[in-house]
C-alpha cells in the first residue's frame, strides 16, 4: 500500500477513536469551546487530507460533518440527534477506511442519506420531524448549504489553527496544544517488531539467569564483574522493553463514552461515565484482554445496576446515574475500580439462583455474609437478569468476565450496597512476559509459584513454634492466632515417591508459602523453598494445557523446565466455594476487633542489646542476603535485589559486625525502590497496644514503649530512608509547583502523627498536624487555608466523619479534598467515610498507598500550587 | 507404461524410520525436524501418562511423548539410551521418545498397504498404513494423530 495512505490510515484511526470519546463529553458540555475546537480540527484535518489523496468520500462525508460542527462551533444548540448523526458520520468514516486498509481503494457506495441528514441538521431542521433525509435533500438543497459552508470555512481559516502554521492571534489554548506536541517527541513503531524485541529480551534474561547461576555454582573467577554489569544492562534494557509495551488504559476506555451514550439512549436511562486514571499504563497484552471484560461489566451495570429515572427520582437519588471508572497502580498490579451508583446487587435473588442452580445449600448460604452471596455472580451458569434484554442479556455472564481476568493473572471482587450502588474492582498484573517467582520444591520436583501472590514464607517444626496441626487429616497452620487452611503440594499433584504429609511434618523442617488470592489466604506446604528469581513465562504446551494448576512452564538458570503454579487454581481448591473462606476469615476476625488498637511489631536487636522495633506493615520484606554480595558503589554499599541495586543502610555503626556469613535485612519500599536496613538479628513478632514515650533528641528513633513487657526503641523509618536515598527522595510532590502542596493532618495518636509527618515532609509535602478535630476546626476558624485534609476516622470527641461533615458544613473548607486514614478497613466505615465526603480511604499502615493517594488527589482535584 | 513406472518412482516417499519394542516404525521424513537424545527431563504432574515430561531444547521447551506408552507397549527395561525424533506442529515442538532411530528409507507406493483389519485398536488410530520390506514390515505412524492425545482417551 502507499506508504502515505497507510499512514493516513493509522492516524486517523486514533483521531477518530479520540473524536468517540470528545463528541459525547461535548454533548454533556456543549459550552466547551476548547473541547469543540478539538473535535472540529480532527475532523477537518480528516477531511483536508482525504482531499490531498483523491478519497472523494471521505472527503465529502467529513466536510458534511464539519459544516455541522462548525454551526456548533459557532454557538447553535447542540442537538442528541446531531450528536447521534455525526457519530453515525463517523462510523461511516470508519467503515470506508476499513475498505481502504484491505482494497487500497474506497470502497463503493453513497453517503448521501447522512450528508443529507447532517445538511438538514446544519439549516436548523429538524430531522426527527418527519422529514426523511437523503433523496429529498441532497440535491436541491446543495447550494444553501455550500454558500453557508464558504462563510464558516472562511471563518475557519480566519481563525488560527495548527493547520495553518503560525496565526497572529494565537489562543492560549492552542498555544498549549502546540507546545505540548512539540515537546513529546516519538516514533511509531509497528506492534510485530515490539513483540520481537520483547521475546529477544525475555531470551536475554533467560540467558544471563543461565550464567548466574553457573558462577553461583563455579564461585569466584574472573567472569564475575562483567557478568554483573550485564545483569544490571539487561535488567534496565527489560525495564526499557517493557516501558515501550507499556500503554495508558484510557486506550481501552475509548470506546466506553460513546457505548454508554448509545446505551442511555437504548435503556432510556441517564448515565454519566467518569473516567479517572486513563494516563495509567499497563502492558499492551494485558490491555488488550481486559477490554471484553471491560465493556461488558459497563453494559450491566447500565442495564441492571442503574434504576430508570423515575425510579431513581422516587428514591431521592440524583435522575441521572452515575458510572465511575477509576484506574491505579498498585505495586506490580494496576487497580481498575469500577462503582455505579445504581441499586446494588439483589442479594435475595442471588441466593435463591444459588440454590436453584445447585451452586450452595441453604444452609452454606446461611453461614455467608451479603457480600460475599453477591459474590456468586462470578460462579459459572450464573445469570440474574430475568428478562433477556438487548444490552447485556448474551448469554455471556459475569462468570466469563472472571475466567477472562483470572486468565491474565487478575482477580475481580465486588462489593454491593443496596440502594448505595455496587463497586467492582480488577486487579490484574503490569506485564504477563516475565515475573518474579519464588521456586520452591515438592518431593523432589521444582516449581514455581508467582511472587505476587506470595504472602510470606513460614518454617515450620518444633523449634519454631509454628506448629502445623490437624482437623480431620485437614492440614491448619497455627499463624499469629489464626488458623490457616494449608495445602500440600506434592498431594496435590499427585506427585510419587514423596511420604505422607504427616511422616514429612514429622520428619524434618518444611515451609509454609502463605498465598493470598482476592481477599482468600491459605498456606502452600513445600519441602524447600530455593529464592526468587525472574522468569520468562511461556505458555503451556497445548497437550498440557487442561491441567488448570499450572499457567505455564519456564527454562530455569540451570536449564530445567518447570512448572509455574497458578495461585487462582490453589486458590479454588482450598476453597471449593468462593466465599466460604472470606466467610470464615470475617468470622476469625470478628473477635480481634476489640484488639484493633494494637500493632504488629517486628522486634530486633541492631548495633546496642536495646531492643528495636518497628511497625511490621512498613516492612516490605524479610532478607537474608550473604556478605559477600554486598558490593561498595559509590560511596554507599549496594546489593543486587531482583534486578535493581538496593541500598543498604547500617543501623549499627561497624558495619562488620556479624562478619562472614548472612546479613539479616528489613526490605522497605519508598516509590517502588527498595531499601535495605541492615540489622544484626531478628526477635520476634509481636502485637502489642502501642503506647509510646516521645524522644525527639535521637535521630531515627521516634520514641520508647514497652514490647513483650520490654522496654524497645521505636525506629523511625524514614529517617533511614532518607539516608539511603538520600537527596533523590522527596520533591516528588512539588515538583514544578510554586509552593509546596499543603496538608493538614489530623490524627489523636501522637505515634502517627510523628510517623508520618516527616514521610509526608520527605514527599515536599508541607504538612500541618492537628491532634484532634476540635484542633482542626479552630484552624479553620482562624482562617488557615489547606489544600488537602487527611484525618483519622476513629478519635476520641469528634471523629473523623463528624470532622468532615463539620468541614463539608462550612462554605471556606468545603472544596478541599478529604482523604480518610484508619486502622482498620470495614467496607461498612469505608461507605459511611465516603458518604462523609471523604474523596479517598487509606489504611493507617499503608504508606505507599497514602503516597500514591495523595498524588492522585494532587492530580485529581487540581489541587496545585 | 514406462511412463507410468516413472511416476511411481517420483512419488517415492521418505521416512525416517524408528525401532520401538522391536518394531520398525516410519516417520514422513518431512513432518521430522531433528533427531536428539532426550536430557534433562522434567516430569509433569497430574499430565497424561504419554507425556514423558518436558525438556529444554536450545532454550525453546519441548514436550516429550513416549511412544511405548502411546502404543500401549511395556515401559523400557533400561536397555540403551532413548533417542527422540523432534517434530514441530503448530508453534510447538513435540519430542517422540524411541527405543532408536535407524537409516532414513525411500520407499515407493507399491509396497504400500493399508492397515491390517487384526491391528490393535490403539495402533490402528495411530498408524496410517503398512509398507512391505525384504525383510520385515515397517508401520507408518501418522504423526498428527500421535500427538492428538485424545486420539483414545489418553487420561483414562
Amino acid at each position: 500500500m502507499d506508504e502515505l495512505l497507510a499512514e493516513f490510515l493509522s492516524e486517523t484511526g486514533e483521531g477518530l477513536d479520540q473524536i468517540d470519546v470528545e463528541l459525547v463529553r461535548f454533548e454533556q458540555d456543549p459550552n466547551n469551546a476548547e473541547m469543540l475546537n478539538t473535535i472540529f480540527r480532527l475532523v477537518h484535518t480528516v477531511k483536508g487530507t482525504c482531499g490531498f489523496l483523491g478519497l472523494n468520500r471521505l472527503a465529502k462525508l467529513a466536510h458534511a460533518a464539519e459544516t455541522l460542527m462548525g454551526q456548533y462551533r459557532d454557538g447553535a444548540p447542540v442537538t442528541v440527534e446531531g450528536v447521534s448523526v455525526i457519530l453515525a458520520s463517523i462510523d461511516r468514516i470508519k467503515e470506508i477506511l476499513a475498505g481502504l486498509d484491505r482494497d487500497g481503494a474506497e470502497p463503493p457506495g453513497s453517503d448521501t442519506d447522512l450528508i443529507g441528514r447532517l445538511q438538514m441538521l446544519a439549516l436548523g431542521e429538524d430531522i426527527s420531524a418527519g422529514a426523511m433525509p437523503g433523496a429529498q435533500t441532497a440535491p436541491n438543497q446543495l447550494p444553501p448549504v455550500q454558500a453557508a459552508l464558504d462563510e464558516l470555512e472562511r471563518a475557519w481559516r480566519g481563525a488560527p489553527g495548527p493547520d495553518f502554521g503560525a496565526g497572529e492571534a494565537v489562543s492560549a489554548a492552542e498555544a498549549n496544544a502546540r507546545e505540548t506536541q512539540a515537546r513529546v517527541q516519538t516514533v511509531r513503531v509497528s506492534v510485530e517488531t515490539l513483540e520481537h524485541l520483547m521475546t529477544t529480551v525475555s531470551e536475554l534474561v533467560l540467558t544471563r539467569n543461565q550464567l548466574l547461576d553457573l558462577m553461583r555454582r563455579t564461585g569466584e573467577s574472573e567472569f564475575k564483574s562483567p557478568l554483573q554489569r550485564l545483569s544490571t544492562v539487561t535488567a534496565e534494557l527489560q525495564e526499557g522493553i517493557m516501558k515501550a509495551r507499556m500503554q495508558p488504559i484510557a486506550n481501552a476506555w475509548q470506546k466506553l463514552p460513546r457505548l454508554v451514550r448509545e446505551l442511555s439512549l437504548e435503556l432510556g436511562k441517564k448515565i454519566e461515565l467518569d473516567m479517572t486514571g486513563g494516563e495509567t499504563e499497563l502492558d499492551r497484552q494485558v490491555l488488550e484482554m481486559i477490554k471484553d471484560p471491560l465493556t461488558h461489566m459497563i453494559r450491566n451495570s447500565a442495564d441492571h445496576g442503574l434504576e430508570p429515572p423515575a425510579e431513581r427520582m422516587s428514591k431521592g437519588k440524583p435522575e441521572t446515574g452515575r458510572i465511575k471508572l477509576g484506574a491505579f497502580q498498585q505495586g506490580g498490579y494496576i487497580v481498575i475500580e469500577m462503582a455505579d451508583d445504581g441499586r446494588g446487587l439483589d442479594v435475595q435473588k442471588i441466593r435463591a439462583k444459588a440454590i436453584e442452580n445447585g451452586l450452595a445449600t441453604p444452609a452454606e448460604l446461611d453461614r455467608l455474609s451479603d457480600n460475599d452471596i453477591c459474590k456468586f455472580i462470578f460462579k459459572a451458569g450464573f445469570s440474574t437478569a430475568q428478562a433477556v434484554s438487548g444490552v447485556s442479556g448474551r448469554g455471556v455472564g459475569m462468570d466469563v468476565v472472571r475466567t477472562n481476568i483470572e486468565l491474565i493473572g487478575g482477580t475481580v471482587d465486588l462489593k454491593s450496597t443496596s440502594p448505595a450502588g455496587t463497586v467492582f474492582t480488577i486487579k490484574i498484573p503490569l506485564t504477563l512476559a516475565i515475573m518474579a517467582a519464588l521456586i520452591v520444591e515438592a518431593a523432589g520436583h521444582r516449581f514455581a509459584i508467582p511472587q505476587y501472590s506470595v504472602v510470606e514464607l513460614v518454617r515450620t517444626g518444633k523449634a519454631n513454634g509454628h506448629q502445623v496441626e490437624l482437623i480431620n487429616e485437614t492440614a491448619v497452620l497455627r499463624l499469629r492466632d489464626k488458623l490457616l487452611p494449608l495445602l500440600d503440594l506434592a498431594q496435590l499433584l499427585g506427585l510419587e515417591g514423596g511420604q505422607a504429609m504427616f511422616e514429612r511434618l514429622a520428619n524434618g523442617v518444611l515451609t509454609v508459602v502463605v498465598i493470598q488470592v482476592g481477599a482468600r489466604l491459605f498456606g502452600v506446604l513445600v519441602d524447600s523453598v530455593f529464592r526468587t528469581e525472574e522468569i520468562v513465562v511461556k505458555p503451556m504446551s497445548s497437550l498440557l494445557r487442561d491441567i488448570a494448576i499450572f499457567s505455564g512452564n519456564t527454562i530455569l538458570g540451570d536449564g530445567s523446565v518447570i512448572m509455574i503454579i497458578d495461585p487462582n487454581a490453589l486458590g479454588a481448591v482450598a476453597g471449593s466455594v468462593d466465599g466460604q473462606e472470606e466467610a470464615a476469615h470475617a468470622v476469625a476476625a470478628g473477635p480481634t476487633q476489640v484488639e484493633e488498637d494494637k500493632t504488629a511489631l517486628l522486634l530486633f536487636r541492631a548495633g546496642s542489646n536495646t531492643m528495636k522495633a518497628v511497625p511490621l506493615s512498613l516492612i516490605t520484606r524479610l532478607e537474608e542476603i550473604e556478605t559477600g554480595a554486598i558490593e561498595h558503589c559509590n560511596g554507599e554499599d549496594v546489593v543486587q535485589y531482583r534486578g535493581v541495586l538496593m541500598p543498604i543502610v547500617y543501623m549499627q555503626t561497624d558495619r562488620g559486625a556479624c562478619g562472614d556469613g548472612v546479613q539479616p535485612v528489613l526490605v522497605f519500599t519508598e516509590g517502588g525502590r527498595p531499601l535495605g536496613l541492615a540489622i544484626d538479628e531478628i526477635v520476634d513478632i509481636v502485637e502489642e497496644h502501642l503506647d509510646i514515650e516521645l524522644n525527639t533528641e535521637t535521630p531515627g528513633v521516634i520514641g520508647a514503649a514497652i514490647v513483650n513487657g520490654k522496654a524497645a526503641e521505636i525506629v523511625d523509618v524514614s529517617h533511614y530512608l532518607g539516608q539511603g536515598f538520600g537527596a533523590r527522595v522527596g520533591g516528588t510532590a512539588s515538583a514544578g509547583a510554586d509552593r509546596a502542596i499543603r496538608i493538614l493532618f489530623v490524627d489523636d495518636s501522637q505515634f502517627f502523627r510523628n510517623m508520618l509527618a516527616p514521610l509526608l515532609k520527605a514527599g515536599g509535602y508541607d504538612v500541618t498536624l492537628a491532634a484532634s478535630g476540635a484542633e482542626a476546626l479552630a484552624l479553620k476558624d482562624g482562617g488557615a487555608d489547606f489544600d488537602l485534609i487527611i484525618s483519622d476516622l476513629d478519635m476520641p470527641g469528634m471523629d473523623g466523619i463528624a470532622l468532615a461533615e463539620h468541614i463539608k458544613a462550612d462554605p471556606k473548607w468545603r472544596g478541599i479534598p478529604l482523604i480518610a486514614l484508619s486502622s482498620h478497613t470495614s467496607p461498612v466505615l469505608i461507605d459511611k467515610s465516603r458518604a462523609a465526603g471523604f474523596v479517598s480511604y487509606v489504611g493507617k499502615f499503608d504508606r505507599q498507598g497514602l503516597m500514591s493517594t495523595l498524588q492522585d488527589c494532587c492530580r485529581h482535584w487540581g489541587v496545585a500550587a | 507404461m514406462s511412463v507410468h513406472t516413472h511416476d511411481l518412482e517420483e512419488a517415492s516417499e521418505g521416512y525416517v524410520t524408528v525401532v520401538t519394542g522391536g518394531q520398525l516404525f516410519g516417520l514422513r521424513l518431512d513432518r521430522v525436524r531433528d533427531v536428539f537424545v532426550p536430557r534433562g527431563l522434567s516430569q509433569v504432574p497430574l499430565a497424561p501418562p504419554e507425556i514423558a515430561g518436558l525438556l529444554n531444547l536450545r532454550g525453546r521447551i519441548v514436550t516429550a511423548i513416549d511412544l511405548r506408552t502411546r502404543l500401549g507397549l511395556a515401559p523400557r527395561a533400561d536397555g540403551g539410551a532413548p533417542v527422540a525424533v523432534g517434530i514441530e506442529e503448530r508453534g510447538e515442538l513435540y519430542g517422540l521418545i524411541v527405543d532408536r532411530v535407524g537409516d532414513v528409507l525411500r520407499l515407493k507406493p507399491s509396497s504400500y498397504e493399508a492397515n491390517p483389519v487384526n491391528l490393535d485398536q490403539r495402533w490402528m488410530k495411530v498408524c496410517a498404513g503398512v509398507h512391505r520390506l525384504d525383510h520385515g514390515l515397517l508401520i507408518v505412524l501418522d504423526v498428527d494423530k500421535v500427538l492428538d492425545l485424545s486420539q483414545f482417551g489418553a487420561a483414562a
